[in-house]
């Protein structure tokens, strides 16, 4: 398994070979600085106690970042510790979505009592008493409008598209972001996580002869 | 001689302050600096280098931490002036050392011949301000090859039969093709087009004590950590303070130019990093701020001499606003491409540059790129195929599957220009330093909607051909959001109809320039930013010659 700093420590060492050597004893210290502080902020990443959540929200949060990106043969939120990054999120750029958080997990809660009289929380609820849970809270908040290709932000959104913006970018975001622990994520999508790379690219370029000019026998009009 | 950093004092007159360090006015400094004038460059955002970027998806696009943040800066939009205009975030710029070009795809096309002379060739276009260039493509040629070996652009010349002529081929050869590359380029081929290596401002070799692209894959939205990407931050912003002549001053939101009992502009008021308000004074003021922010300083700057906001004696700031049209497709293939290794575009055509108005019932053209611009938490929630599920097992063998096999194919094109598109003043609003918000008043020209849709149906084609296995195109909808920000202070001859003269100087004061996006007369074909540039490189000789003569302070300039 990589860890962020020789993944990072890997990506200096190319900028080495790609770049002269100017520009490289230019930005050496700051470089090396950068991947100290992301590898001591992965050290600390399971961290023991949450800092905004209660362990009871902090269970609930699990269940339903689980229930939108399970874990099956390959790492899920739980293994990309999902949760921690949601806590961190709600002390720094998702300090507004706080109340949603608040409101929408008793909401969760309260219909999961309502829609499965002995079901007590979500988390409580079997998989596909969660699937019909989450549907209803968002069929409810009429959720489903997403973000733009550009800018994804909380802000204004309910607490069903929060939840699931959250725990998609705790799952995916590189790990200088605070998810996507041991690079579970990117397992999943099969991104290497490595931050230079040399072509052949993929399985469509690995043969590419070169760029020609277009000959007369491919001029079709 | 590389000379220390200068710092200067507001009350010291320079002979040049530039509003805005981004593409045209981080070439317009070094231009300037290296001229021999003194200059200061006030720049509303922060100055990052190299080493406070990061891949890191939340900082970029939820923190906007290279961009207008809409929470301090917000923006309402409408799409007529009927409306009442509603919070909206609907225009994204760069706001830091080297603007927008920081966080751009750096496609850099040149503009063709046809851009600037197509009203005399297409005739009139009903409801629309549709007018020639004041110059035309040989005015600028010399100044494309200029941002092309300074700047830094990768490509082949002689590529693409549509190219418009050139007088030296390109600094360095093309970027490494990526696999959406060898898909378009086979399928294209296969239908009859032409496609070749995407001119990109990015360096393919080490150039300039800069390193060559490392493909990390984080390329559209972020800053470039090796200094590849040819950002005015990584090229131009350096040379100029090496010159010793130029302050680059970060942290300046300018919010006023002010102007004498003449008629003359004497410096540029704004807002520094405590919030107290500096007037930095100069002989003369060149505003780069973009083609949403100048129209929006100009509004700011109203006085009792110049009541409907500086330069505005046509009546034409702010309007004429041209986003480009745009559509994209994606496909599937069966095979991973890995496209997220790279930067995004390595394969273009220009086929439909010029496409047949009478023969097709709509005017306008652009070109189809093959990309992946997509870093994976942007993926995951905009890259499936619509009808995904949003969760569970199936959600996530989706983006298992796709992130490594999808790519785009994106089609640049024409936005006609309307008058009633614009920039203004929100007459509620006010952004976090109490001064009023920009308004975005947009809608598409119903042509532009058609253009796009046409080539929309064309890039399904071509994904056809190029064996995917699914395809789909988000439906073409109007336009609410814009990152093209051109034509709203436009360059003519007569004063009655544009807002600069073709020496980017304001019809209205002898010496306020205007050189951005906003100069622009027609929108070309969806990539601005070499042609702003080129247009800012020909703007600094012009300026120099008339500082030279004396013409902007009536007195002999210090330059020499």
């Amino acid at each position: 398994m990589e860890t962020i700093n020789s993944a990072r420590r890997h990506f200096v060492l190319q900028i080495g070979g790609a770049a002269g050597a100017a520009w490289l004893t230019a930005q050496w210290p700051a470089m090396l600085a950068a991947a100290q502080h992301a590898h001591s902020a992965a050290k600390a990443n399971p961290a023991p106690a949450f800092e905004v959540l209660t362990p009871e929200q902090a269970t609930e949060i699990e269940a339903i970042s689980s229930l939108i990106i399970p874990s099956d043969e390959l790492p899920g939120a739980r293994e990309a510790g999902v949760v921690y990054f949601i806590d961190r999120a709600l002390k720094t750029f998702a300090e507004d979505a706080k109340p949603a958080y608040e409101q929408g997990l008793a909401d969760l809660n309260r219909m999961a009592g309502e829609m499965f009289p002995g079901v007590a929380r979500f988390s409580a609820a079997s998989r596909a008493q969660q699937e019909e849970l989450f549907a209803q809270l968002e069929e409810d908040s009429q959720s489903g409008s997403g973000t733009s290709r550009r800018r994804f932000t909380s802000s204004g959104m309910n607490f069903a598209d929060t939840i699931w913006f959250h725990t998609l970018a705790g799952f995916l975001v590189d790990p200088e972001g605070g998810g996507n622990r041991d690079y579970a994520g990117w397992k999943v999508l099969g991104r290497d996580p490595a931050h230079s790379f040399s072509p052949p690219f993929g399985f469509y370029d690995k043969d590419y002869p070169g760029w020609q000019p277009s000959s007369p026998e491919t001029e079709t009009k | 001689m590389t000379q220390a950093k200068v710092t200067y004092q507001p009350s010291d007159e320079v002979d040049f302050v530039i509003i805005g360090s981004g593409a045209a006015g981080g070439v317009l400094a070094k231009e300037l600096s290296t001229n021999g004038f003194r200059v200061v460059v006030l720049e509303q955002g922060p100055y990052l280098t190299e080493a406070d970027f990061t891949h890191d998806e939340i900082e970029i696009f939820t923190k906007h931490r290279l961009t207008n943040d809409p929470k301090r800066q917000p923006v309402t939009f409408r799409q007529t002036e009927a409306e009442k205009a509603a919070l909206q975030p609907s225009v994204m710029y760069g706001r830091c050392v080297g603007g927008s070009s920081v966080h751009f795809t750096a496609n850099f096309w040149r503009f063709h011949e046809i851009d600037f002379v197509e009203r005399s060739k297409v005739g009139e276009i009903p409801g629309t301000g549709f007018t020639d260039w004041p110059i035309t493509y040989a005015d600028l040629e010399p100044y494309y090859t200029k941002v092309e070996w300074e700047v830094g652009v990768s490509g082949l010349a002689g590529a693409s039969p549509f190219d418009p002529p050139r007088s030296k081929p390109y600094p360095m050869p093309p970027l490494p093709v990526k696999s959406s590359g060898v898909l378009f380029e086979r399928a294209a081929r296969k239908l009859g087009y032409h496609p070749f290596p995407a001119p990109m401002a990015i360096l393919s070799q080490p150039r300039a004590g800069r390193s060559a692209c490392v493909n990390c894959g984080f390329c559209l939205g972020f800053g470039c950590e090796v200094g590849a990407k040819s950002s005015a931050l990584a090229s131009v912003i350096r040379i100029a303070e090496r010159t010793g002549r130029c302050e680059i001053r970060p942290n300046c939101y300018v919010h006023r130019i002010e102007t004498d009992k003449n008629g003359r502009a004497t410096g540029a008021v704004y807002f520094d990093a405590h919030r107290n308000a500096q007037l930095q004074k100069a002989k003369a003021v060149i505003v780069c701020a973009n083609g949403a922010e100048t129209p929006r300083l100009l509004l700011l700057s109203a006085n009792n001499a110049f009541p409907n906001g500086l330069a505005n004696s046509s009546g034409l700031v702010g309007k004429y606003l041209m986003p480009n049209s745009s559509a994209i497709a994606f496909g599937v293939f069966d095979e991973p491409l890995n496209d997220y290794k790279g930067y995004a575009v390595s394969r273009v055509f220009h086929d439909f540059y010029e496409l047949d108005a009478k023969k097709l019932g709509f005017y306008g053209g652009g070109g189809l790129d093959a990309r992946f611009d997509f870093t994976p938490v942007g993926f995951a929630m905009n890259g499936l195929p619509p009808g995904t599920p949003r969760r569970g097992s199936e959600f996530k063998k989706a983006f298992r599957q796709n992130f490594t096999r999808t790519m785009e194919i994106f089609c640049h094109a024409t936005s006609l220009p309307v008058a009633t598109n614009s920039f203004s003043l929100d007459p509620d609003v006010k952004d976090a330093w109490g001064l009023p918000a920009l308004r975005m008043t947009f809608k598409d020209h119903p042509n532009d909607l058609k253009m796009v849709s046409w080539m929309a149906d064309r890039a399904m084609e071509i994904l056809d051909a190029a064996g995917a296995k699914t395809k789909w195109h988000p439906p073409i909808t109007e336009q609410r959001f814009a990152v093209h920000l051109l034509g709203t202070c436009r360059m003519g001859k007569d004063a009655k109809s544009s807002v600069i003269n073709p020496d980017h100087r304001t019809h209205d004061i002898p010496n306020l320039f205007l050189c951005d996006g906003s100069s622009l007369v027609t929108s070309g074909r969806g990539q601005p930013t070499m042609t702003i540039q080129a247009l800012a490189y020909r703007a600094a000789d012009r300026i120099t010659a008339l500082a030279k003569r004396g013409e902007l302070t009536g007195q002999t300039s210090r330059a020499t």
